[in-house]
């Protein structure tokens, strides 16, 4: 029998191709038809109308919306992704850094986030319907239920206000030392840890306990395999699959946390840099900025998904 | 959110076990009351706040809690209470009307595509998926960013970005109840769209759609208060629980109430309508259990 698993994979690499597009023609057409002319925006109230007429013919504004966007699109696989209205900075060079520190948040908070979850969903569910489990069921929906930016809130009241840990809502740049490095990124890393964890908390803990209801589990138990050893060793490798499969789903929940995260503690990720655009209506830095965050949000739906595929032994 | 009799899954047999099935537990009822209680504070918002909105009434700002301002006052001395009671009819109040239109056109939707089938249904799939694969977060800031803020412009905009999920939570039951014996009947009859959709297929699955209901509802008070929270969403004079959060956030390093409360505020109503869902009675939270 032939393997169905590389068709699968092709399928959802394509369905992920076509839905870029789809949204990158929303991003496009959402925010270039808006009421105003750009060239007079950038030009200014007392511009000629010579002025307005040349830059309209320089950024190709009298040309159809369809073949902007195409130009834009051409930009974007050449690395050029305009011009900020703002300041007139090239967008590149604003995204650039940002984005690495967004990265960084983004990684460390991983690091910190999936052992953690992992080993609570797991030990939940291996000593279901206790108490542990109980209080972290309790928690995880909690924290779930609760906006980013109320745990920023109490992660500060907490560690900051009343502890005094750590400073309460200055991201500072003293980060040459150890205990700086610490400092600083501590509070979004926590607030973050908190919202992603709790989400792949419920779906370890939901995917470990389907396995432990299969008749092989039983039989594990039956036969007189410890608690432990029966989750661990028997029922583990058939949940990794699904396990998987959740932490790169509650991984894809960052992208909003971040939003809130950099704004709430003045970090300078590309978060902040987007909210920021939106305030002052900067329409090429929003573009490229929403581009990136579509692009990260489905390569990690994307890899979900083909995770589930490859971790289906019945398609092999 | 109301369940008349009639609407419930049909065929439940009449014996005396009929209505075990509905038995609601302790913790569904706290839920259940809290739920209530800020429905109330937002209906009845006029009638009971103490002092005017807008009126500043304490010389200090961020003051402490203490008779008369029971929950303290704000960053410019109005008193926290008055203003948490009017942000409930915001927070409330607009997310009902966003969580309502988004459930009535996703479900209408999934159930018409489930019906239908083919081109119509691959179509309205395809597209509702790409508009899933958007962040909704961001999907509100490029709104807000394009059109502005208003208070039309969040209802449409929360109830846009969760169309497609309510639309593929209802495809999928609409799609299970399509295959039985009584659809193919119908449709032999010679019934049409409208009827099948209103009165053979929405009747089976309207138990998990409220469910499903309440848990988009959760969603949108979450996506509303980010969005206010960081200037985009409910502009002043108005303000909803997330923008009383925004306002005061500079009394956080001194814990002042007028920061806290709006907090939790936001966080009782959403776990509440999280443990209500999560302990609604087993016959209207499960499909097969009809």
């Amino acid at each position: 029998m032939t393997s169905r698993v590389p068709s699968l994979i092709l399928g959802r690499l394509l369905i992920a191709l076509v839905t870029l597009t789809i949204v990158s023609f929303a991003v496009f057409f959402a925010t270039t038809l808006l009421p105003g002319d750009t060239a007079t925006i950038l030009l200014g109230q007392a511009a000629t109308p010579e002025a307005v007429a040349g830059l309209r013919t320089a950024m190709h504004l009298d040309e159809p919306a369809l073949l902007r966007f195409v130009y834009w699109i051409g930009g974007l696989f050449q690395g050029d992704l305009g011009t900020s209205y703002a300041n007139h900075v090239p967008v590149a060079t604003l995204v650039s850094g940002r984005l690495a520190n967004t990265l960084k948040l983004a990684g460390l908070t991983t690091l910190v986030s999936v052992p953690l979850a992992l080993t609570l969903g797991i030990t939940a569910a291996m000593w279901r319907r206790t108490l542990y489990d109980r209080i972290v069921t309790i928690a995880t929906i909690g924290v779930i239920s609760v906006p980013e930016f109320v745990l920023a809130t109490l992660a500060v009241l907490v560690f900051a206000v009343y502890l005094k840990w750590l400073p309460a809502l200055s991201f500072t740049y003293n980060i040459d030392s150890f205990s700086g490095l610490l400092r600083a990124y501590a509070m979004p890393v926590i607030t973050l840890t908190f919202g992603v964890s709790a989400q792949m908390i419920r779906m370890t803990r939901a995917a470990v306990i389907e396995t432990l209801n299969t008749p092989y589990v039983e039989m594990a138990l039956l036969k007189g395999a410890s608690r432990p050893r029966m989750v661990l060793r028997h029922a583990l490798p058939n949940a990794l699959g699904p396990i998987s499969n959740a932490v790169a789903l509650s991984l894809s929940y960052l992208l909003g946390g971040v939003i809130i995260v950099e704004t709430i503690f003045n970090y300078p990720g590309i978060a902040k840099l987007m909210v920021d655009a939106v305030s002052t209506r900067d329409l090429p830095l929003i573009q490229s900025c929403a581009m990136i965050f579509c692009f990260g949000y489905l390569i990690l739906i994307t890899t979900a998904d083909i995770v589930a595929i490859l971790s289906n032994p019945r398609l092999r | 959110m109301k369940t008349h009799s009639s609407t419930e899954p049909r065929a439940s047999t009449g014996s005396l076990t009929a209505w075990s099935g509905y038995r609601i537990n302790l913790v569904g009822l706290a839920a259940f009351s809290v739920v209530l209680f800020w429905a109330l504070v937002a209906l009845f918002a006029p009638y009971i706040t103490p002092h005017s909105v807008g009126e500043m009434i304490d010389l200090d700002y961020f003051g402490p809690m203490r008779p008369g301002l029971w929950l303290g006052s704000d960053y410019l001395g109005r008193d926290m209470l008055s203003r948490i009671i009017y942000g409930a009819r915001y927070t409330v109040g607009i997310s009902l009307a966003a969580v309502s239109i988004a459930c009535f056109t996703g479900v209408v939707l999934g159930m018409t595509s489930a019906v239908l089938r083919g081109p119509v249904d691959m179509v309205v799939s395809r597209i509702l998926d790409a508009m899933n694969s958007i962040p909704s977060k961001l999907f509100g800031l490029m709104v807000v960013a394009a059109v502005g803020s208003s208070i039309p412009v969040l209802i449409l905009t929360l109830s846009v970005i969760y169309v497609p999920g309510a639309y593929r939570f209802s495809r999928a039951l609409a799609i299970n109840i399509d295959t039985m014996d009584f659809i193919m009947v119908a449709r032999i009859r010679g019934e049409r769209l409208p009827y099948l959709i209103a009165s053979e297929i929405l009747p089976n699955i309207i138990g998990p759609v409220l469910a499903d209901l309440g848990l988009r509802f959760v969603f949108i008070v979450l996506l509303l208060s980010g969005l206010s929270f960081l200037g985009l969403g409910v502009q002043p004079p108005y303000a909803d629980w997330g923008a009383l959060v925004r306002e005061n956030i500079g009394g956080l390093p001194f814990a002042a109430p007028a920061v806290i409360v709006p907090s939790l505020a936001i966080a009782t109503l959403t776990i509440s309508v999280n443990l209500l869902i999560d302990n609604l009675p087993q016959k209207i939270r499960d499909r097969s259990a009809s």
